[in-house]
């Protein structure tokens, strides 16, 4: 199966690879997968006062469309509201990594990072957990 | 010089020898004769060649010529061994034994017998990759008919305790069948010494051509009968009908022939660098080598670099064709069940490759793969949750993981 060009380009020059201080009340982190499944993603997230994601983290144990689809993630993320973050769904990430049937659940598991990530960062700030999606992976 | 993509698949398949490939080109034009045709030069001719090749082979494995029949390769084999065992001699019994770590021909051509009323017994194996000689004689009834345990392991290079299962076997009755497909070629197979009973084997595995391969059946000692899986012309003592694919067999008795004359030297040659890339690939932190060390095929090794995985490995070492143990691309997300019956937690078997060598390897592409490797696996831990948490001391096995 070949990968295809964008895939290749984030696996590459993966952006954003790194550790934001998960101590912080600002940073969301999100740790998704399990290792005996062959992915584990964990993305974070430093939201400033306006609730505008600042920056963005990820590190992935995982295939090269895993490693992508993180990568986009926090690409995406950047700049981002929260509330804007929340809307971004699997299936955009699919079509922008053009990813084949067998490869959908990286972009589920991108997409449970960014809300498990997002969860985390309301929960350290007193905001009631959302509900998570259920991951079809 | 190197040519990218290096080819470290070899357990995969083998290139074909120049030399086998010249000793099959006649074959496919001038000399096209159907070898059953009794009755003009082009079937003498053809037979002829059929004949010489059955002699390159039997040489190889110590057999008779007349004890080899050919098929479409080792899974044909494999088949018409373990199903054409249990029809010949259903009066005697129902029972087949193996293993878990057998080749998927073996693994679901045993399903299948199930299906149709046998019984199977899977035995499993230690961490390294061997089966016990006691669960093997504890697990044979009267209702035992066969014994299928592959020679060596394609996944991790594993070789069987070959000669005590034959004696088991032979102490009990039972008769004795090995998938040899990743041994024959590459180390000493003797079907006397062994005390085989049946063998599958396979040409494109040692360098001769894909879409052929043989089953020794043995004549002698006792003589052995398979019920055909194919009705036709009755060719192969009506073991095996259809036209023979003749410059398939002629580039199986060449492969064979070569595999004789050098084995000594490219096991030799093989096992040295396959020791050197083992030993430098091992430098590595948390990498480990899958299976036996000591009994093992010369010229692979399965090695698994911890928080890594596989797939994504493969990718960072784009310019080596290998294989992993992962199996991210199928449906199931379901790691190699060969390294699981090793004892492998599913996280060390989503992280492996194996390396498979051949006669045509050099040098210089084991310093790539050495260097290549080396920085993939740097790159990606880099990029690794898992391996930032052990770096931190945490226990992956304390932090509850999202169930899928």
């Amino acid at each position: 199966m070949a990968y295809s060009d964008k895939v290749i380009d984030h696996y590459n020059n993966p952006r954003n690879v790194g550790t934001l201080d998960k101590a912080k009340n600002s940073v969301g982190t999100g740790l998704v997968g399990a290792p005996e499944c062959g992915d584990v993603m964990r993305l974070q997230i430093e939201v400033d006062e306006n609730q505008i994601i600042t920056d963005a983290k990820f590190k992935t144990f995982g295939c090269g469309s895993a490693i992508a689809s993180s990568s986009l993630a926090t690409e995406w993320l950047k700049g981002k509201s929260v509330d804007e973050a929340l809307a971004i769904d699997n299936m955009d990430i699919v079509e922008e990594l053009a990813l084949p049937p067998v490869k959908i659940h990286c972009s589920v598991l991108a997409e449970d990072a960014i809300k498990s990530a997002i969860n985390d960062y309301r929960v350290k700030n007193g905001l009631p957990a959302l509900e998570m999606p259920k991951s079809h992976h | 010089m190197l040519t990218f993509p290096i080819y470290l698949d070899n357990n995969a398949t083998t290139p074909l020898d120049p030399r086998v490939l010249e000793a099959m080109m006649p074959y496919f034009t001038g000399k096209f004769g159907n070898a059953a045709s009794r009755n003009h030069a082009f079937g003498w001719h053809a037979e002829e060649a059929v004949d010489y090749a059955r002699e390159q082979i039997a040489s190889l494995i110590n057999c008779s010529p007349k004890e080899i029949i050919f098929t479409s390769g080792a899974t044909e084999s494999d088949n018409l061994a373990i199903k054409g065992v249990f029809e010949m001699y259903a009066s005697k019994g129902n029972h087949i034994i193996t293993a878990t770590t057998e080749h998927k021909a073996v693994l679901d051509t045993c399903k299948h017998i199930e299906k149709i009323g046998g019984k199977v017994t899977y035995l499993p194996v230690n961490a390294e990759g061997l089966i016990d000689l006691k669960q093997l004689e504890e697990a044979i009834t009267d209702k035992t008919i066969l014994i299928s345990i592959m020679y060596g392991n394609n996944e991790v290079g594993v070789i069987q305790p070959i000669r005590e299962i034959s004696a088991i076997a032979k102490k009990h009755g039972v008769l004795f069948f090995t998938d040899a497909t990743q041994a024959v070629g590459k180390i000493p197979v003797d079907v006397e010494a062994d005390g085989i009973d049946l063998m599958a084997f396979s040409g494109h595995k040692m360098y001769g051509p894909k879409g052929v391969g043989a089953l020794y059946v043995r004549r002698k000692n006792p003589r052995v009968k398979v019920t055909a899986q194919m009705d036709g012309g009755g060719h192969e003592r009506g073991m095996r009908s259809g036209t023979l694919n003749v410059p398939g067999i002629v580039g199986l008795g060449k492969a064979c022939e070569i595999a004789k004359q050098d084995m000594e030297k490219d096991t030799a040659r093989l096992s040295a660098m396959r020791d050197r890339l083992e030993k430098e690939l091992l430098t590595i932190e948390e990498s480990y080598v899958n299976g036996s060390r000591e009994h093992r095929l010369p010229h692979v090794t399965n090695i698994s670099f911890k928080y890594v995985e596989g797939e994504g490995l493969m990718m960072g070492v784009k310019d080596i064709a290998v294989s992993s143990g992962s199996a991210c691309t199928s449906a199931s997300l379901e790691p190699s069940y060969v390294l699981k019956a090793l004892g492998l937690s599913d996280d060390l078997a989503h992280s492996s490759l194996r390396f498979g060598l051949s006669r045509f390897t050099t040098d210089e592409e084991i310093d790539y793969a050495i260097n290549h490797t080396k920085e993939a696996v740097a790159k990606l831990r880099e990029m690794s949750p898992l391996w930032e948490m052990f770096k931190e001391g945490i226990d992956l096995n304390s932090i509850e993981w999202a169930e899928h």
